[in-house]
């Protein structure tokens, strides 16, 4: 299992390495620069710019200078926020949209899991179209529209839960938390009852079935595990999705998330902040994908004998 | 009073084409301590029947249109769910055919065994293990303390299904139903397992329901047997009787069909006893890394002389297959020289691996599988034809497919029908046409009648000597059942662990064995 998720981790140098190179060039190749205002400046003002953040220098200079203070853990000065560096602005917003993710997908996970097993029980009956219907309405919704919907109803309509901001008022988590994990319930749901049909299926469903066990006992003991197989495979993409798709959702809810300055830095052309949320947001991908494999090893022991053999 | 008795059980199963009889109006007994057999082919509605015993069938579309079953006093087919879980596993279990479907691969097999134990009784998880790993012992399963925390993946076949029979035994049964619980299994394993079954029958003194399409089985294991044929019981009463004395045409039929003889005299190998048709030398193939390298074919050698039929026999996992595909090309070797009529098939690349791929056709054993099913029947045998640059119009084309199809017994009427739309036996006869379509002068069948019922097997088989003295074909002729080869094989070689073990002409393989291994196969024979 060691060697299994030490392997892991090395091949994931080379992935997050060219993201980080590949986000370089580019982001100096699109047209436009970061000091490009409404307000044209000086020539003189916009020299003594790219003297101070070295964008005067030759681009192969400033990718090993860049590379140089990465691995020291310095994602350097952002070129747009003034007397902030990137990783304070990460410092800041990462652990908000963090929190948001963590309830989202725990949102998710409960009522997915819970409405798949119910639609895969029973097959094409009404147990199984209502919640399936439900999940498809789930996905074709944007966010956009989910969270202003619930905010007239639950905020303004009902007055039951406050409309903005975060831990400010009590239950003002909730609704954010709900409209960035519905999407994610939606498609959880579809894969769970997917998941759970094909184990109802098998024989080993008839044996436990012919010892006399209830239906509970057969779900839960003999078909769950296999049948969240689906679903576990998804939530390490969908974690990372979720942490890079908050963007909406903190925007809506006056959330002071990571989500905004990553949008933004892309508008503004702000190098380093592109650079520095990318590379976040590419390591937690590989990362969660990561986890997302080894907990499926360690739910199903056939996956753990092949790594053994590998 | 009989354990369970059964009658005028009639089950139909709704399906798009209408209603389906799939057990109409079968009434029988089972006394304690009795072993009953059912026999049947694909279909004849014997496993139905004792599903619907626990309501295990699927319903809908199953449905029970009439009967009774009553055990012990209880009617099985109306009591209500709640009655019906204390039955399963405590009054009846059941053994099912394949014991690596019908364990769960999640979990551990002694989590497995004592949970019908923990369901049923009052009984703590300590004392329900201490039973378990003594049960386990006791179906020979050594190092039980050990295998108990296992996962099923960890097993053997043979051992898989010992552990099967430990989890339906441990409530301590009245009846046990073992739907083929061994036709997954090889034949030493298999005269193994029945033997098990047989002792720990007579040790608890339960009844046994022993469902099984091998007759050979059935006759060794049953008190008394039923012949099913399409959901009907045809016959019923004493093994002995219904096998030596059988009253009815189908039962007669189906006795027939077990290749029980030699070879018939006029199929016999005539050529030439010294042509080298097909020479193997010192083949070995090897899977995985160097590291870590399973030797499948080891150093063997072989001839095939042309004209006759080879019978390769050995059981899963020797290495016969990998050594009929090295000869295809489908597998690459490490070492040895293959030649066809002198020529190196090892080294052939490109067009004139094309070539020679004409001259030699395999024929598989699951001919659902390997026919394509998007692909009528004109289509599949047009294709090689076609291919080879054999017929130059769509006249000749259009003969030459029916003409085939007339060969193996299709009816030219069927050409534009698609694989699912025929049945097993004429399956296999279009994967034979397939084969045949490019005048092939080898012809590799892989357990091409093992997926077969013993009727449809009989005919098969006498298809294929026919053709092959016809057309004058060589055949490497590959099963585990060692009935089969000897039927149709003039020579037979054994294969065991990568090794031919033995080769010689099929009787004096037969009869006397000179190899200890052979012995075994033939000794573990039912």
């Amino acid at each position: 299992m060691m060697r299994f998720f030490v392997g892991r981790l090395l091949q994931s140098i080379p992935v997050i390495f060219i993201v980080i190179t590949a986000t370089f060039f580019l982001v100096r190749a699109a047209p436009g620069g970061p000091f490009d205002a409404e307000k044209t400046l000086s020539p003189e003002v916009i020299e003594r710019l790219n003297e101070r953040y070295n964008l005067d220098a030759p681009m192969y200079e400033q990718y090993f200078d860049y590379l140089g203070h990465l691995v020291q853990g310095d994602f350097g000065p952002s070129f747009r926020y003034t007397n902030r560096t990137v990783t304070e602005i990460i410092y800041a917003g990462l652990p908000i949209t963090f929190e948001l993710a963590i309830y989202a997908i725990m949102i998710a996970l409960v009522i997915g899991i819970l409405a798949g097993m119910l639609a895969a029980i029973k097959p094409n009956s009404a147990q199984d179209y209502i919640p399936m219907s439900l999940a498809m309405t789930g996905i074709c919704m944007p966010s956009f529209l989910l969270g202003p919907l619930l905010v007239l109803v639950f905020g303004i309509w009902l007055q039951w839960l406050p409309v903005s901001g975060w831990g400010y008022s009590p239950g003002d988590k909730i609704l954010p938390a709900i409209t960035l994990g519905s999407t994610y319930a939606a498609y959880i749901a579809r894969l769970t009852r997917g998941g759970m049909l094909e184990i109802l299926s098998q024989d080993y469903i008839r044996t436990a079935k012919a010892k006399g066990l209830s239906t509970a006992s057969i779900i839960f003991r003999h078909a769950l595990r296999g049948g969240l197989s689906p679903v576990v495979a998804f939530l390490g993409p969908a974690i990372a999705g979720l942490l890079a798709g908050s963007f909406v959702v903190e925007t809506i809810f006056q959330i002071p998330g990571l989500g905004r300055f990553y949008v933004q830095a892309a508008f503004n052309r702000d190098y380093t902040m592109i650079l520095g949320t990318t590379i976040l947001l590419s390591c937690l991908i590989v990362l969660l994908n990561m986890l997302s494999d080894l907990l499926a090893v360690w739910l199903n022991p056939r996956l753990a004998l092949s790594n053994e053999k590998n | 009073m009989s354990l369970l008795s059964v009658n005028n059980l009639a089950i139909d199963f709704t399906t798009r084409d209408g209603t389906v009889n799939a057990v109409s109006d079968i009434s029988f007994t089972v006394d304690k301590g009795e072993t009953l057999g059912i026999v049947g082919e694909s279909g004849s509605g014997k496993s139905v029947s004792c599903y619907s015993l626990l309501g295990l069938i699927p319903m809908p579309p199953g449905h029970i249109k009439n009967g009774s079953a009553l055990f012990d006093g209880i009617d099985l087919l109306r009591a209500n769910e709640k009655t019906m879980r204390q039955i399963r596993g405590k009054r009846i279990s059941m053994i099912f055919q394949d014991p690596m479907t019908s364990l769960n691969p999640y979990m551990r097999v002694g989590q497995q065994i004592i949970e019908p134990l923990l369901q049923h009784n009052k009984i703590t998880q300590q004392a329900a293990k201490e039973k378990a790993i003594a049960l386990l012992e006791e179906v020979g399963i050594s190092d039980a303390a050990n295998r108990y925390q296992q996962y099923p993946h960890e097993f053997s076949g043979g051992m898989r299904q010992r552990v099967v029979i430990a989890m339906a035994l441990i409530t301590e049964p009245d009846l046990l139903i073992a739907d083929e619980p061994t036709t997954a299994l090889d034949v030493t394993i298999q005269a193994q397992i029945l033997e098990l079954i047989h002792q720990l029958q007579q040790r608890r003194n339960i009844a046994v329901i022993f469902i099984s399409h091998d007759l050979d089985v059935i006759k060794r294991m049953a008190d008394r047997t039923i012949v099913m044929e399409k959901g009907f019981i045809v016959e019923q009463g004493n093994t002995q009787d219904i096998f030596y004395s059988p009253t009815q045409s189908y039962t007669k039929k189906l006795i027939a069909s077990i290749p029980s003889c030699a070879k018939p005299e006029n199929y016999r190998f005539t050529g030439d006893k010294d042509s080298r048709f097909l020479e193997l030398n010192d083949i070995s193939i090897s899977y995985g890394n160097k590291n870590n390298a399973f030797k499948a074919v080891d150093n063997v050698s072989l001839t095939v002389k042309q004209g006759e039929i080879l019978g390769l026999v050995g059981e899963s996992g020797c290495g016969k297959t990998s050594l009929s595909h090295s000869i295809v090309r489908l597998v690459d070797i490490q070492q040895g020289q293959i030649c066809l009529q002198q020529n190196p098939l090892e080294t052939l690349q490109g067009s004139a691996l094309k070539a020679t791929r004409k001259d030699i056709q395999m024929i598989f054993q699951d001919p659902y599988a390997s026919l394509n099913p998007r692909m009528t029947v004109f289509n599949t045998l047009a294709e090689p034809l076609r291919l080879h640059g054999i017929a130059s119009d769509a006249n000749e084309l259009n003969s030459k497919v029916l003409s085939l199809m007339q060969d193996v017994g299709l009816e030219a009427s069927w050409a534009n029908k698609y694989p699912h739309e025929f049945s097993g036996g004429q399956r296999q006869r279009i994967a034979i046409a397939r084969a045949l379509a490019v005048e092939p002068q080898l012809i590799i069948a892989d357990e091409p009648v093992s997926a077969l019922d013993v009727t449809i097997q009989a005919q098969i088989l006498s298809l294929l000597l026919e053709l092959c003295q016809q057309r004058q074909l060589t055949m490497i002729f590959i099963s585990h059942d060692l009935a089969v080869v000897r039927y149709i094989a003039d020579r037979t070689a054994v294969m065991n662990q990568g090794k031919i073990v033995e080769i010689n002409d099929t009787e004096t393989v037969y009869q006397n064995p000179s190899d200890p291994y052979t012995k075994s196969l033939l000794a573990a024979r039912v």
